[in-house]
Order: C-alpha cells, then sequence, then structure tokens
C-alpha cells in the first residue's frame, strides 16, 4: 500500500492505494467521483477519459500510483461550481449528443483536449479524434454536430445525414 | 490483476536498480503491459514505471544527423515533436487513439515487440539503433520473433536513433477494433539503397521484404513490385485474415506505401 496525493479538479486529494489500483477505481471508489464511467476496462471504449497533466488519457489504463502528483481533471469538474454547464456540455445537451449517456463524459473529456489544440476542427478532425471513443446507442452524427457547435462552428454546414 | 509493489525511478540507474529485485518488470506507458495485467497473464513482484526519467524523454538530432527519441517519448510526442522525419512522425501520429498515444511510448513498443505494432516496422526499416543501458543494438540484431527481442533480463531501452531517409511511409491496413495493423509496411528510400519493413503479417513478427528491397533500390516506384509475391507459410492466419490474404495485402499495401512516399 502507498500513499498517493494529486490535484483532483483544481483540489487537493490523496489516498492509499495497491499497487494494482487503477486510476478509475481511485477516483470512482476512493474519491466517489463516479462520473468517470468504465464501460470496457479494456482501452477500448474511452468512457474512462480523464486529463492528467492537460492530455487525455484512459483512466482505466493508467495506474493511480503513476497518476500520484499529478494535476487531473475528470467529468465533475467541467461545470462552473453552480451547476452552469460549460460550452461543451450544453453543446452536448443542445444537439442531443447523448442518449443513454454513458459514454458521454469520455466524449465530453475528450473533446475538451480537442479543442484545446485545434479549436476550430473539421468534421473529419473530429472524427478521427473520437477514434477512442465508442457511443453504445451509436449516436455518433449528433455528437459530432454537438462539438462542431462547441467550437464555435455553424452545424447547418455539416453534411446532411 | 494480481497486486504488486509499485515503483517510479527518476533515473535510469534508479530504474536498473529496482528491475534487478526478483520478478521485477519495467512498464513504459502501459498502454499494453496494464490490459496484460488484468489478464493475469503477467504477474510481477515488483513493478517499475519508466515514466518520470527525464534523461528518457524528448526527441533531439544527433551529431551524425540522426533522430534521437528518448526510450520514454510518447507516441503523441514523436507525432507532434518528430518533424524532421515526417514518416515516423505520420506513424505516430495513427498508433491507436489519441488518448493511448498520450501515454504509449516507443521504447514500451519497442521492447514489447508485438507482431502487429507500428514502431517494430519503423525502427527496421529506419535501420534504427536501440540504446539501452549497457549497449547500443542495431534493429537488423534487435527482433527476434513474436514478442521476441534482444533485450536481457532487466535491460531497458533507454533511446532509439533513426537515420532519416530521403523520403519514406508507412502505410498501415487497421484491423479497426484494435487499431493495431493488420498488416502495415514502412518504406525509407536512403541514398544507400531502399528499406521494406513489414508488421502485422509474420508469424515471426517484424521483417524485412528482400526482394521489395532490391525492386525498389533499382526503380523507386511501385510498378516495381509488380509480381513480386511473399510466401504465405510463415504469415498469420485467424479470424481477421487467412495467410494467404495477408501474403497479398502485404503487395498491395507496400505499394500504396511507395507510391506516398515522401
Amino acid at each position: 500500500m502507498a500513499q498517493v496525493t494529486m490535484i483532483v479538479n483544481g483540489r487537493a486529494a490523496s489516498g492509499t492505494v495497491e499497487g494494482r489500483t487503477l486510476l478509475s477505481s481511485f477516483l470512482r471508489e476512493t474519491l466517489d467521483l463516479t462520473g468517470t464511467h468504465v464501460g470496457c476496462d479494456t482501452s477500448q471504449c474511452g468512457a474512462c477519459v480523464v486529463h492528467v497533466d492537460g492530455v487525455a488519457v484512459k483512466s482505466c489504463t493508467m495506474l493511480a500510483a503513476e497518476a500520484d502528483g499529478t494535476d487531473v481533471a475528470t467529468i465533475e469538474g467541467q461545470a462552473a461550481p453552480d451547476g452552469t454547464l460549460n460550452i461543451i456540455q450544453q453543446a452536448f445537451q443542445d444537439h442531443h449528443g447523448l442518449q443513454c449517456g454513458f459514454c458521454t463524459p469520455g466524449m465530453v473529456m475528450t473533446t475538451a483536449a480537442l479543442l484545446k489544440d485545434n479549436p476550430k476542427p473539421s468534421e473529419q478532425e473530429i472524427r478521427v479524434h473520437l477514434e477512442g471513443n465508442i457511443c453504445r446507442c451509436t449516436g455518433y452524427h449528433n455528437i459530432i454536430k454537438a462539438i462542431y457547435a462547441a467550437s464555435g462552428q455553424d452545424v447547418a454546414a455539416l453534411g446532411a445525414d | 490483476m494480481y497486486n504488486f509493489e509499485f515503483e517510479k525511478p527518476s533515473s535510469i540507474a534508479d530504474a536498473v536498480a529496482a528491475l534487478g529485485g526478483d520478478e521485477a518488470q519495467a512498464m513504459g506507458g502501459g498502454q499494453t503491459l496494464i490490459p496484460t495485467l488484468k489478464q493475469r497473464l503477467a504477474s510481477p513482484t515488483t513493478l517499475v514505471s519508466l515514466s518520470n526519467i527525464p534523461e528518457m524523454q524528448g526527441i533531439c538530432t544527433g551529431d551524425d544527423g540522426a533522430l534521437c527519441i528518448g526510450g520514454s517519448t510518447t507516441h503523441g510526442a514523436v507525432a507532434s515533436g518528430a518533424g524532421a522525419y515526417p514518416g515516423l512522425a505520420a506513424l505516430a501520429g495513427h498508433i491507436g487513439d489519441p488518448a493511448v498515444r498520450n501515454r504509449g511510448t516507443i521504447g514500451g513498443s519497442l521492447a514489447n515487440n508485438d507482431p502487429s505494432a507500428c514502431y517494430p516496422a519503423a525502427a527496421l526499416a529506419s535501420g534504427a539503433t536501440l540504446v539501452t543501458n549497457t549497449r547500443e543494438i542495431a534493429a537488423d540484431d534487435y527482433f527476434l520473433g513474436m514478442f521476441e527481442t534482444a533485450l536481457e533480463e532487466g535491460e531497458i531501452v533507454t533511446e532509439v536513433r533513426f537515420p532519416i531517409p530521403e523520403v519514406s511511409h508507412y502505410e498501415k491496413f487497421v484491423q479497426p477494433a484494435s487499431r493495431f495493423a493488420l498488416v502495415g509496411v514502412m518504406v525509407a528510400k536512403f541514398a544507400d539503397g531502399v528499406r521494406v519493413a513489414i508488421t502485422g503479417a509474420s508469424e515471426e513478427g517484424v521483417f524485412r521484404w528482400a526482394e521489395a528491397e532490391a525492386a525498389l533500390s533499382a526503380n523507386f516506384s511501385s510498378d516495381a513490385l509488380d509480381g513480386l509475391i511473399l510466401d504465405a507459410d510463415n504469415m498469420i492466419g485467424d479470424l481477421h485474415g487467412s495467410k494467404e490474404y495477408r501474403a497479398h495485402l502485404c503487395g498491395v499495401i507496400a505499394k500504396r506505401a511507395v507510391a506516398k512516399a515522401a
């Protein structure tokens, strides 16, 4: 067992973990941040994507001990403290970018990473960037729309689906 | 996953010392090893993370003009930082998906030597040199078979040195579920000849295609590969494609790689 300390959504967090404890498990079970979802646990689906030191990672495929001393951002830190959704979350709501919603935390975190590097991505760039995020409802068209809108672009410009 | 002690040394010397323990295992970004641990296909006593060693990170140009990449450099960092070798940067930018590329490392990929991984093709086609904590190994002597390398117990890839070809391209036929290469071909044209390395196809792991290299060294065009076909006997045959399919695909993908080489 080892003590790990990290910043999570701007606040210091610490806990005792085993070597094998996954970052996703630490977030969900120790910190009760259950917004980070574990869909496949095999690195395929991307529902568990969080940011570690500013880059998107699959938290089911990183050890909590590896994240010791890092700055972690999860879906819980995306909305304003008063509950106002951020621009990506709002766009997902406006454009029906979620159906069951299970994949949404990972989609939103992956989108945030994309827009940080590429503020006005093309439809194709969005689709390529979402390669590691699977939507079980297959709601991809509206997810693409939501991301396009979140980047301040006119969704009317997207191809008809 | 069975439990283990976790260590995160901050120097190569400390990492080597930690790996001297019984049943110790090195880990790069863990993008293959953590899923492997979950399946209980590996059960180290101590897991030694190589992700926190500054001297194993980053990209620079050596005195001989080679591109030197630290063993713990992520695929994402190579994709954005290896502009001096565009074929290599493009290869790194298409491994896995964006989140995987933010964790997975070049040294980890080369130490694992998955028969369908992309980096082995780049190292072999470039005639790269793998630098470890004890020696330098030419890529031609490094890849010994599926998941087998010349690395000794506890030896780690600290740096990879890539001679930069005149033109190159890596063409990958993606297995869409895993994003590994069903067949991937790296073509690299140097002043003294062309090297062609193929991943994903052979039971023996990555290999050079000598006949294609000879043909392309004489005439660097995709037409030069007309009529060349690899023996299907040693190819991987599985539910994704038969041995014969992979042998055929090698020729098709090699041609595309040559056509796109820049």
